[in-house]
């Protein structure tokens, strides 16, 4: 059993409140995915897991452990570093027994291990080579290697495809997803790639300014951000924010001239804000583009068609807004043309205009 | 690791260097000044400080090293800089290049004097060289001190010598200029030497002044290539410390001379960092 | 840098090459020039004019200078010195440059300004000190006093250099064994020692010159017990010109050799500017 139960962890490097008040419990065998963009704490948080960093204050559980005090060495843990840290003055069968030798194992036994490991990651040709005759995704396979050698029950890892080219990152992705499934360790993974959150993660921590906004499935980050940040930061292209008017008492919102009915129940809850304004969130997927006006459809002005092969991305103007649509690839819509957006209703997410917080 | 210890732990790491620093360092500095301040018996005192004043090997020896910095720091810097800018150059061999030019570095100041003693010396190798060419029937004799010729050949040994640290100041401080300066420069229709000029220079400034100030340093301790080349013809201040100590049994007066030396390089120090201030925090 | 230096390339490219290979011949002509000297027979030593080619060589000279009262003894004193000095600066130094490289700590800007401002210090002014204190002791005119001058000496660089080498070695190698089973200790030993070996040897070799060439506190602080340049310096105008030659060239070789196996180290070891 290796759950990792985190209660509130604080983090300061000088005045930087790099972790600050975090709880989380990562279920045993569980994906997590700590996802933010750079400077938000996550590699922070997951090096106070690994003991690399002390906390100043709070406790970390790793199984029924207080590992809060613990060296590293103690805590039971493998990490796959950002940079691989594969140790450059030994050959890759030194550097995936390393963890092995240091437990004392005997020698037939670490090399059963390290050469079961490598077969793994199909690295087993390269045991006699040093790092410097390795290619990057090498070096990276050695570091996962050396990682699940030692059969920790917790392993974490610091962005470990980001020192990947885009092609060999995709392949990785789903190759080491494969692996850790197979596995059945319980894994918490940094990454500031939305991508990779969303394709491996069981859930994902959302971090920002050193804290949790969200931690979700990775389907309810993606469609339901409790945070306008979180649909911004997520999806390509983000989340689309427009501003609009609640009238005649929350019956239609009003997007520049054009009403919207909602839903009453939708209304309940926006009236309950008694806010006039709110951020109307949809992503660029849930609108449908047309060409003639039809009732309860916004217009807009086409600006720039970026056909992307699957769809077509297009930019327009609504009013002052800026708006991300997809539209079919055969579509004849083209750059400085009105068109007219029909929003899916139900795909709409409500927004505090102050707090950026989902209106439930 | 238990986060008390973890905060502890450099501390402890730099005890052992601070504690030695402060016995063998700053202890005697402090000794230094007491020496070249009291009398025997603990009282402040000037006197060995007028003596020295009024020592006439120490207005000579003053003049020496004056000309000494006077001579051999701009034909240093010139060839120093000259020298680091062939390393830009991306010649042929210039691995090879730096090991030579580097080759001075581990030179000691008194076999540079012996080695430029054998040149310099009545049947030495300029000499034989001149001779060589019909300039000369008889050796000269170049180290009469009566002659600035001694001189001259302290500045040659100790360009000779002691340019290699300028060389690899001035070429680790252009390492660290991007070439997209000088390239952009270029672009604008700089040539070479307005490159260099209004490019390159300003930004070797911190180089070139941890480069001058070790440099007058030096200059200022200045002792066994004087030795090797020109015996006791030629004064400097170490070899009057040195003399004062070892020959007339005196430590106050070689204080009071090791005061003055220690007075001279702090003071240029801080002479080249004002005049030399640039936005870029450097440190000695 | 520049591709063009002249209006003509081709003769840009070539005076650059030329002004190289003057500035070749300038550093080495001197050294080519006392190893003649030093290989040449004792008699012919005051011949004039000399040979710039040598016809005869011989190893009379470098023999005289060797068997000369005190040189050997001289010698094994210099050895002694440089080899105390660089096992003390390396043991006190390595340390100090760990902490610098490896840790933020209160007050690691004061020390380090403090490190690097001694090399505004004439070494002068240590030694007289030292040597009265050293007499007040007993310990004047001992190797391992010279040793402890030497050491206050090349500490500071060392120091500088040793955590320019730590930092070469990332932080995360040292993480990574940690996070395999090794305590800090054992992580450092198994990790960063042997990775950064070759800088530390570097300025092993570093302080060993500086120990071997350093004159003037080795003069002041010994009687009898000279190192080799003391020895030389102390008598130097009374002393044989193939005396000096052969001791020049004999003080010389060590240096030059050395200076080959840290060549990679140089702008380390020489081109300290913090920024």
């Amino acid at each position: 059993m290796a759950e990792i139960r985190i209660k509130g962890i604080r983090k300061t490097f000088g005045k930087v409140k790099a972790v600050w008040d975090v709880d989380l419990t990562v279920q045993d065998r569980e994906f997590v995915v700590l996802l933010g963009p750079s400077g938000c704490g996550k590699t922070t948080l997951l090096r106070c897991i690994a003991g690399l960093e002390q906390v100043d204050g709070g406790r970390i559980f790793i199984g029924e452990t207080d590992v809060t005090d613990l060296q590293v060495r103690r805590r039971r843990i493998a990490m796959v570093f950002q940079s691989y840290a594969v140790f450059p003055h030994m050959n890759v069968f030194d550097n995936i027994g390393f963890g092995l030798r240091m437990q004392h194992l005997p020698k037939p036994e670490i090399e059963e291990r390290v050469q079961a490991t490598a077969e793994l990651l199909h690295i087993e040709e390269l045991l006699e080579r040093y790092p410097a005759q390795l290619s990057g995704g090498q070096r990276q396979r050695v570091a996962v290697a050396r990682a699940i050698a030692v059969q920790a029950e917790v392993l974490l890892m610091d962005e470990p495809l980001s020192n990947l080219d885009a092609l060999l990152r995709l392949e990785m992705r789903a190759e080491l997803k494969h692996l850790l499934d197979e596995l059945n360790t319980t894994v918490v993974y940094v990454t500031h790639d939305q991508v990779e959150a969303l394709s491996m993660g069981d859930r994902i921590a959302v971090m920002k300014g050193g804290k949790f906004l969200q931690i979700d499935s990775p389907i309810k980050i993606y469609d339901h951000p409790t945070d306008r940040f979180i649909g911004s930061f997520i999806g390509n292209p983000p989340m689309n924010f427009l501003t609009a008017r609640l009238m005649d008492k929350g019956a239609f919102v009003q997007v520049n001239e054009t009403k919207l009915p909602i839903g009453p129940e939708v209304a309940d809850r926006l009236r309950a804000t008694g806010k006039d304004t709110i951020w109307m969130g949809i992503r660029s997927e849930n609108i449908d583009p047309m060409d003639v006006h039809a009732e309860g459809t916004l217009p807009a002005h086409v600006l720039v068609v970026e056909p992307l092969g699957s769809h077509n991305l297009l930019t327009a103007k609504i009013g002052d807004a800026i708006i991300k649509v997809n539209d079919h690839p055969d579509s004849d819509i083209r750059p400085d043309q009105d068109i007219w957006l029909r929003l899916i209703t139900e795909k709409i997410r409500w927004m505090d205009k102050d707090t950026g917080q989902a209106i439930n | 690791m238990n986060p008390k210890r973890m905060k502890l732990e450099p501390y402890l790491l730099l005890l052992p260097s601070t504690i030695y620093l402060v016995l063998f360092f700053a202890w005697p500095m402090i000794q230094a000044f007491s020496l070249a301040f009291q009398t025997d018996d603990g009282q402040l005192t000037l006197s060995h400080i007028q003596r020295m004043l009024n020592d006439a090997a120490f207005s000579e020896a003053i003049l020496t090293t004056i000309k000494f910095i006077i001579l051999i720091i701009p034909i240093q810097f010139i060839l120093a800089l000259v020298m680091a800018l062939l390393m830009m150059e991306h010649l042929r061999g210039s691995n090879f290049l730096v090991y030579i030019y580097a080759i001075p570095l581990a030179v000691s100041d008194l076999a540079a004097g012996i080695i430029w003693f054998s040149i310099f010396t009545e049947r030495g190798y300029l000499n034989s060289f001149l001779s060589a060419l019909g300039l000369i029937d008889k050796p000269f004799i170049f180290l009469n001190y009566t002659t600035p010729w001694p001189i001259v050949a302290v500045v040659l040994a100790e360009v000779w010598r002691a340019t290699s640290i300028v060389f690899v100041i001035l070429v680790a401080g252009l390492q660290s200029i991007p070439r997209d300066y000088t390239e952009a420069a270029e672009v604008f229709g700089a040539n070479y030497l307005a490159r260099i000029r209004h490019v390159i220079l300003p930004m070797l400034k911190p180089s070139i002044q941890v480069a001058l100030i070790l440099r007058t340093l030096l200059a200022v301790q200045v002792f066994a290539v004087v030795l090797a080349l020109a015996g006791r013809g030629v004064k400097v201040l170490a070899a009057e410390a040195y003399r004062w100590h070892g020959e007339y049994r005196n430590p106050h007066m070689a204080a009071a001379y090791a005061m003055f030396i220690l007075a001279i390089s702090l003071i240029t120090a801080l002479f080249y960092l004002r005049a030399l201030r640039s936005t870029e925090q450097s440190v000695l | 840098m520049s591709k063009t230096f002249l209006p003509s390339r081709l003769i840009g490219r070539g005076f650059t090459y030329l002004t190289a290979i003057l500035i070749v011949l300038w550093i080495l002509i001197p050294i080519y020039l006392i190893t003649v000297a030093a290989f040449t027979p004792r008699e012919m030593i005051y011949d004039f004019p000399k040979e710039l080619v040598p016809k005869v060589f011989s190893t009379d000279t470098m023999r005289f200078f060797l068997g000369a009262y005190k040189v050997l003894e001289s010698f094994r004193n210099s050895v002694i010195v440089a080899i105390i000095s660089v096992v003390l600066s390396i043991t006190i130094g390595a340390p100090a440059g760990y902490a610098l490289a490896r840790y933020a700590f209160r007050g690691k800007d004061v020390y380090s300004i403090a490190i690097l401002s001694t090399r505004a210090f004439p070494v002068v002014i240590l030694s007289i000190p030292l040597a009265v204190t050293f007499i007040r002791w007993g310990m004047y005119d001992s190797v391992f006093s010279v040793a402890l001058l030497h050491v206050a000496m090349a500490l500071p660089t060392t120091i500088l250099v040793t955590s320019s080498v730590f930092l070469g070695v990332s932080r995360e190698l040292e993480e990574a064994a940690m996070t395999l089973g090794c305590s800090h200790l054992q992580a450092v030993l198994r990790v960063v020692l042997p990775l950064s070996l070759p800088g530390l040897a570097a300025s092993a070799i570093f302080t060993f010159v500086l120990s071997w060439n350093e004159v003037f506190a080795a003069t002041i602080l010994t009687l009898f017990n000279r190192t080799l340049p003391a020895l030389l310096i102390v008598q130097i105008d009374q002393s044989p010109i193939a005396y000096r030659f052969a001791g020049g060239f004999f003080i010389l070789i060590p240096a030059v050799v050395f200076m080959f196996f840290i060549r990679k180290y140089l702008f380390t070891l020489w081109g300290i500017t913090l920024k």
